[in-house]
């Protein structure tokens, strides 16, 4: 897989193929039941820009975590200008000058920028205090090299926005004299002027031999800026080499192009007539004119990038936020949740994404936490009854296999598996018509996905409706009835799920032209 | 958790029995039923304000204003008192209770519609009710003898053997009782307190029930208010001055854990009387006031540590069973 430089036109520094200053070899990561990386290797060359590209939970972000030293690896070996290096703190990165540039940069709101720049290693005066004076011209100096002379050193970092909070992370790293920028998707909240700014400052980093990791889901971006690129799926390095020399399609199909490593149940579906229909649903930031319908007994996909909105969306549909324009019809009647509670009676059930903060109570009895959503049902005029809590509890649990001695146990003594019976109970005890699943198998290990996909074809088998938000395409694709493909807060396609092509789905996600 | 705080209830107890027996070694008087009845109906007042505080702490905040809640609506009562004795008492302690709920309603407005920290606006409006009570009353006082005979009595009345003092921290303990372990309002304070996040999930309003624990410890005070200038027979803008500290040392004493989610109707009451207990027991063996103050605080301070241990193993627990 590995391409060598021949047939590359871009232009390279004298001497042809250079010898990288970082390289990563063998670095395995595993997490309790998953394995985040296995093998992966990776290399940074000085004066250049290499894009990691994978789909969402390809392994990325841990191997970002790694480079910084957030994350130990528990294999594999990494190496700076040659040499064998350790990187157990965030410190030790830092001081081996790998520095990275996040999304939403990790700065101090509060800080002024010159505070910020020299966080950590500020000059000091002959008593061991903070020269300030020394400090306030160094990263005037700092930030004119980057053209960036119009930010003031002075002022509060909150007073600055995203682009230039960049350019302050940017100037930072230059103090340092980092010779490593990771870059983590450091457009995504950027405008289109600003990311030309900020391709200006790249360039300027490569003619200072920065060795630059670019991380990024656009791919006009990464032909724009990138030099070589690296891919990453389910945790495995699958190719890497020069940019020149391939396509977008070709990066595509490395990214998706994976052996089915996971049976999904064999489904009938029974697909009745419609139940839900949301029509030119609007927010004013977050998402745009959504409309889609959703059938009895169907299970309904919904598919793109991470921070496509389709998490805002549901939690729209489900009460929790509010919609600027746009209708939602629960079997032809207009449903306008304006709370949690609202889209519960309605019948709508949302099950967020994180289960421990957002799912279960620990502390309370599993029982308590079965009736929590339906108290209204299980009290009389405010006053709880307990048998019939005990019996709604008893059902549903039941029903799951839960494996737990009693049922007044408090839940944070059950395992992972079992916490997520007891939430699945508790939503199913609220009797819904549509249940939102979002990332309904995220972090969990194969084993308990089986067990949900079976338990998602029981339930639209009895009638119910599913929506699944899911950033994985076999589960998109071995799940789904139809699929719906949201970019930057639109829907951008609907499509029934015969012989869907995995491929066209990353592109109509990712906004490549077809 | 459940047993854990069961066992934080008894060995709360256990303390309570040891320290009466210590003193009784010494003062055999102060260990009689008789005397033991007096300090409960002493700290009545504290026990039914200590239920209504644990319902705030319960849900993540802090009342700050109860005892200057508690000295306004007692001034106001005192001299609508004055003013017209031929008021039914029944009408002015449902006035008290109304006020009460008023104040601690606009604390509960201030954290759930504009969302300020509880403790901001709390200690706000302790000094804001405070002062008012001296806008109310121009700095005077209201004595006994302007005060009518039902209004100071009713207090003392003795029922099966108790003042109603009693009965009424008696009442509030098995009305709490009832509402925190059996109605939905009670079950949505817990899971507000131990999981917000999850709980705006399951249909809850997070901020209207944190409104509604506002407005119950408002009520709560307010009917204090009444049975404090019955009780001490004279209303003045010192009154109670400070008293919010005691309120909630006996929540924390009593194993209500200040990050919310964590306490009950019976720790908070057991925490009231055992400061009742030192409060009234030290001065009998002739401790200084100064040292009584140096053990409460310990008494606190002690409460907490074993609370935060008790709390922490918990989340070992947790931890180990996510991992396996």
């Amino acid at each position: 897989m590995i391409h060598t430089s021949v047939e590359s036109p871009k232009p390279l520094p004298a001497g042809g193929e250079i010898t990288p200053l970082l390289t990563l070899s063998g670095i395995s990561k595993n997490f309790p039941g998953v394995r985040a990386l296995s093998g992966v290797s990776l290399s940074l060359y000085p004066g250049q820009v290499t894009a990691l590209i994978g789909e969402n939970g390809a392994g990325k972000s841990t191997l970002v975590k790694i480079l910084t030293g957030i994350y130990q690896p528990d294999e594999g070996e990494i190496r700076i200008g040659g040499q064998p290096v350790k990187l157990p703190t965030a410190h030790a990165a830092f001081e081996q000058g790998i520095t990275a540039i996040h999304q939403e940069t990790v700065l101090f709101d509060h800080l002024t920028v010159a505070e910020n720049i020299f966080l950590g290693h500020a000059p000091r005066t002959r008593f061991g205090m903070i020269d300030w004076r020394t400090m306030r011209a160094n990263a005037k100096e700092v930030l004119e090299t980057l053209g960036a002379g119009h930010i003031d050193a002075d002022a509060p970092l909150s007073d600055l926005g995203i682009a230039n909070k960049h350019l302050v992370a940017i100037a930072r790293a230059m103090s340092i004299d980092a010779r490593i920028v990771i870059m983590d998707e450091p457009t995504a909240a950027l405008s289109a002027k600003e990311i030309e700014e900020l391709f200006l400052l790249i360039e300027f980093l490569k003619s200072q031999k920065k060795a630059i990791l670019f991380i990024s889901h656009k791919f006009d971006e990464i032909f724009r800026i990138a030099d070589r690129y690296t891919v990453f799926r389910d945790g495995q390095m699958v190719g890497e080499g020069r940019l020149a020399g391939t396509t977008q399609n070709a990066l595509v199909r490395m990214m998706v192009g994976r052996a089915v490593d996971h049976i999904f149940p064999e489904r009938q579906p029974k697909i009745g007539g419609p139940l839900l229909a949301v029509s030119g649903l609007s927010h004013p930031t977050e998402f745009d004119d959504i409309s889609f319908e959703l059938r009895q007994g169907e299970i309904l996909g919904f598919y793109g990038l991470v921070g496509a909105g389709r998490s805002e969306v549901m939690q729209a549909i489900a009460g929790m936020t509010r919609t600027s324009r746009g209708t939602i019809m629960l079997r032809g009647q207009e449903i306008a949740p304006r709370s949690a509670a609202d889209a519960i009676s309605a019948g709508i059930v949302y099950v967020p994404e994180e289960r421990g903060r957002q799912g279960v109570v620990i502390g309370m009895p599993i029982f308590q936490n079965v009736s929590l959503p339906s108290l209204k049902r299980t009290s009389k005029s405010g006053v709880l009854r307990l048998a019939e809590e005990f019996r709604l509890a008893r059902t549903y649990t039941e029903r799951l296999d839960l494996r737990a001695s009693s049922l007044s146990q408090d839940v944070g003594t059950l395992s992972g598996g079992n916490q997520q019976k007891v939430v699945i109970a508790k939503w199913l005890a609220t009797k819904p018509k549509v249940i939102i699943l979002d990332e309904p198998t995220k972090g969990i290990d194969i084993g308990s996905k089986a067990a949900v996909h079976g338990f998602m074809a029981e339930l639209v088998a009895e009638g119910l409706s599913v929506i699944m938000v899911s950033s994985e395409l076999p589960e998109i694709l071995g799940m789904s009835d139809r699929v719906v493909v949201m970019r930057e807060g639109r829907i951008a396609a609907i499509r029934k799920n015969d012989g869907l092509d995995a491929e066209m789905l990353v592109r109509l996600a990712a906004g490549i032209a077809q | 958790m459940k047993t854990l705080a069961k066992h934080r209830e008894i060995w709360l107890l256990a303390a309570i029995v040891l320290l009466i027996a210590i003193i009784a070694l010494r003062f055999p008087v102060f260990a009689r039923p008789g005397n033991l009845l007096n300090v409960f109906n002493d700290y009545s007042i504290l026990i039914i304000l200590a239920l209504g505080q644990m319902v705030v702490i319960l849900t993540r905040s802090i009342d700050l204003s109860m005892a200057s809640n508690l000295a306004f609506t007692g001034m106001a009562v005192a001299m609508t008192n004055a003013a017209f004795p031929e008021i039914p008492v029944v009408f002015l302690i449902l006035m008290a209770m109304a006020i009460g709920t008023a104040l601690g309603a606009f604390n509960g407005v201030l954290v759930w519609k504009l969302g300020i920290p509880p403790i901001v606006v709390t200690l706000g409006t302790l000094t804001i009710f405070r002062g008012a009570t001296f806008v109310l009353s121009g700095g005077a006082w209201v004595n006994a003898d302007q005060m009518s005979q039902g209004f100071i009595a009713l207090p003392r009345i003795v029922f099966l053997g108790l003042p109603v003092l009693s009965w009424s921290a008696i009442t509030a303990i098995a009305l709490f009782y009832l509402l925190m372990t059996r109605t939905a309002f009670g079950r949505s304070i817990y899971a507000v307190g131990i999981n917000p996040t999850a709980s705006v999930y399951a249909g809850i309003d997070v901020g209207r029930t944190k409104f509604l624990a506002f407005c119950l410890s408002g009520l709560v005070a307010g009917l204090c208010g009444y049975l404090w200038i019955s009780r001490y027979v004279i209303a003045s803008v010192e009154v109670a001055n400070g008293y919010e500290l005691s309120i909630i040392a006996a929540c924390v004493i009593g194993g209500v854990s200040i990050a919310g989610g964590i306490g009950t109707v019976a720790g908070a009451a057991l925490g009231a009387l055992f400061l009742g207990i030192i409060g009234s027991a030290l001065p009998v063996i002739n401790i200084s006031p100064f040292w009584q103050l140096a053990i409460s605080g310990s008494a606190i301070i002690l409460a907490v540590v074993l609370n935060a241990r008790g709390e922490r193993r918990q989340g070992r627990i947790i931890l180990r069973r996510a991992e396996a």
